[in-house]
């Protein structure tokens, strides 16, 4: 509880007793007053009495009220509340009968007030505390000591010390020591990971057992943790379709009430006038003001956002980082999702599974076919330079020419070496052999000679076919897979995962194409998700409905590209992002429901006279509270 | 230039009306109140002093909401 809270709670409990305690005086009391005083001195200082209890509890929200009229915003629930008591006790004033309804009004709309405002400021401590990895201080070696600096002063290539039980600081490589990180609070992911020498940590990470010293190889404004807090904490200021809904509702809803309460008040009465034993404008004035207690919309406008809050946090604790409140509700849309085969079904991690029809000795051909492919970042040439086993000479190599989504050409001493597939191939002018294995054919050729090919299988994720099999169960109806890889490979895959349609030899740019027109489609196929690992598919990330970027920490394009950013590479995790994202909106949906619902029907019970002030405040406090608690449900993610 | 600032504030309405009062003070291009993270986004205009205009924006707020509070 904050300060604000426990000086309100003290105040409702205040205004509650001296309530009580006047309800309990004898009646008998204040009429002996008029004969001690004077004529209706009783009246007078009950009612005074009474109205130090209402200041007690509603001053502020008459100030605001008035506050708004002077700045010309005039309709908001402070009005609403204003006038619906100002008006009760007026109408009790009148008769020196009963103040104790508009108090009574007056103290659950500040105790349903209290109750959002602790349950909002809880809601933001637990998600604060889920996103806890910000780290306090580095240890950095100062004169031989160690000292507790803040990291964000620590420069690039400092050697910091992690102790056990401490967090990683700043992303870095170990310099030495051996430990286990436990990377819970960033990917979700609770088994530890064990890091020696060498190896990247990331910050945010906490330190489990062994004494590391770490080289940092980021500032602390650029690291994973400060990105991740950046993302999470800003995700909320992009609002959704059903929050830009209600906010216009209410700017509509609020003046239509106050109207509506207004003809309430007046119409009937004077409709009665001209009608034998006509209505009473006491009976119609109290119909009124219990009309604009009943339309406070306090319920809706705090349960919809607090939802998404809540909604956005529990996906960040289960590992699935949302980048705005409007791409949760995309996400609960999708109906297709489409993945980049290589990084997200498959480990993107290539070995060399065999050389054949080659005239060469094999390490002959994958020598030349590593100093051809020494320059290239691509995962299959990296493959190939780790399977030649030593550092290529470069000096060796000249001419370098690569063509994109074919392959390499270079002279290699003084030969023309090419490796690449088939269309690489058909470019030369050279017809390839094809092989009767799966898996990905780099095909090679001498002084434009076919040379054999060399054969790279890629792995599946183990988690792979189970992720296919959540996605269905989350409701998605089409799975697709892009992958720039043969045909042959890509349906081996997609039929061990149980993928609908597989489209392969893409080039890059296709693939943008392929998911241009799946997003083309006629509208009742819903949204369309692609996910990717961020490794040349930022622009096909960008384009579809939802960008799904996986095991991105440290890719920026990544990060920058994707709407929704999964902490890990686990592909199960796509289908507990859109769980998550359905319930939220599924709660969204509930609330949004119950809150107006419960309105109109008491609307329309108060405009017949069926319903009184004390039913109108206890169902605008009780929609409240339990759209606030169901609201919270959106916490947990399974 | 975006610039971001913890505040303090009640209500979710009340935030709305801080949100509109920033949003319309010279010097702002645009402003986000963030109710949940309680934090204020202020988008400026090329070549304003920001200082200048967050003390523009904390007079207008607290006109609007007097116990609202933004930490320059």
């Amino acid at each position: 509880m904050t300060r604000k809270q426990k000086a309100m709670l003290r105040r409702i409990a205040a205004a509650a007793v001296l309530l009580v305690v006047l309800q309990l005086l004898p009646q008998g009391l204040f009429r002996g007053l008029d004969g001690l005083l004077f004529d209706g001195a009783g009246r007078l200082v009950r009612l005074a009495l009474y109205l130090v209890d209402y200041l007690v509890i509603g001053h502020d929200i008459l100030r605001k009220a008035w506050k708004g009229i002077c700045n010309r915003q005039v309709f908001d629930e402070n009005f609403l509340m204003a006038v619906a008591t100002v008006g009760a006790l007026a109408l009790g004033a009148a008769q020196d009968g009963d103040y104790l309804e508009a108090i009574a009004v007056m103290l659950f709309y500040q105790i349903g007030e209290w109750f959002q405002s602790y349950a909002v400021g809880k809601s933001r401590r637990n998600i604060s505390q889920l996103m806890d990895i910000r780290p306090d201080y580095a240890n950095v070696e100062r004169d031989g000591q160690l000292v507790q600096a803040d990291p964000e002063e620590v420069a690039v290539g400092t050697v910091i010390v992690v102790r056990p039980g401490e967090k990683v600081p700043l992303d870095g490589v170990v310099v030495s020591g051996a430990s286990t990180l436990n990377t819970a609070a960033l990917t979700g992911e609770s088994l530890p990971r064990e890091v020696s020498a060498g190896e990247e940590v990331i910050s945010g990470c906490i330190n489990l057992s062994g004494l590391l010293h770490v080289r940092t190889t980021r500032e602390f404004g650029q690291s994973t943790v400060s990105k991740i807090l950046d993302l999470v904490e800003n995700a909320t200021s992009r609002k959704s379709k059903s929050e830009d809904f209600i906010a216009k509702f209410a700017r509509v809803y609020t003046p239509l009430v106050c109207y509506s309460a207004l003809a309430l008040a007046i119409v009937p009465p004077l409709v009665g006038l001209f009608l034998p034993g006509g209505a009473s404008w006491q009976v119609w004035l109290y119909r009124a003001l219990t009309f604009l207690v009943a339309s406070c919309p306090c319920a809706l406008v705090i349960s919809i956002p607090l939802t998404f809050f809540a909604g956005i946090g529990g996906a960040s604790k289960a590992g699935v980082l949302v980048k705005g409140s409007n791409y949760l509700e995309t996400l609960s849309q999708v109906r297709t999702v489409v993945f980049d085969k290589t990084g997200t079904l498959t480990q993107g991690v290539f070995e060399v599974s065999g050389i054949h029809h080659s005239p060469l000795e094999d390490a002959q051909l994958l020598e030349y076919a590593a100093l051809a492919e020494s320059g290239s970042s691509h995962p299959i040439s990296k493959s190939i330079v780790r399977a030649y086993g030593r550092q290529p000479d470069r000096s060796r190599v000249g001419d370098v020419q690569e063509v994109s989504g074919e392959g390499v050409i270079a002279v290699v001493d003084g030969r023309q070496v090419a490796a690449g597939n088939q269309r690489l191939m058909a470019r030369l002018g050279v017809v390839p052999v094809p092989c009767s294995h799966v898996g990905t054919l780099i095909h090679m050729a001498l002084d434009g000679e076919y040379a054999g090919h060399i054969l790279i299988a890629d792995v599946q994720k183990p988690e792979a076919g189970q992720a296919m099999e959540d996605l269905r169960r989350a409701g998605v109806q089409e799975t697709v897979m892009l992958t720039g890889d043969t045909q042959q490979v890509a349906q081996q895959v997609a039929e061990a995962l149980g993928i609908d349609q597989v489209y392969s030899q893409l080039l890059p740019g296709d693939k943008v194409k392929r998911v241009e027109e799946l997003l083309e489609r006629p509208a009742p196929s819903g949204k369309v998700a692609f996910v990717g690992d961020g490794i040349n598919d930022a622009p096909v990330l960008a384009r579809a409905d939802v960008g799904i970027a996986m095991g991105a920490m440290g890719s920026d394009a990544a990060i920058e590209a994707a709407d929704v950013v999964l902490m890990d590479d686990d592909p199960r995790k796509v289908a507990t992002a859109i769980r998550a994202s359905r319930k939220c909106l599924g709660i969204v949906r509930q609330n949004i429901a119950l809150a107006i619902g419960v309105k109109v029907l008491c609307l329309v019970l108060v405009a017949l006279g069926w319903a009184d002030m004390w039913l109108a405040i206890f169902a605008d406090v009780g929609v409240m509270v339990l759209a606030v608690l169901n609201a919270i449900r959106a916490l947990r993610v399974e | 230039m975006k610039k971001t600032y913890k505040i303090e504030v009640d209500c979710a309405n009340c935030a709305n009306k801080m949100e509109q009062a920033a949003a319309g003070t010279p010097g702002v291009k645009s402003a986000t109140v963030n109710f949940m993270m309680l934090k204020m986004v202020v988008e400026f205009e090329e070549g304003c002093d920001p200082r200048g205009v967050m003390e523009e924006v904390l007079r207008r707020c607290k006109r609007v909401e007097d116990e609202c509070e933004i930490y320059l």
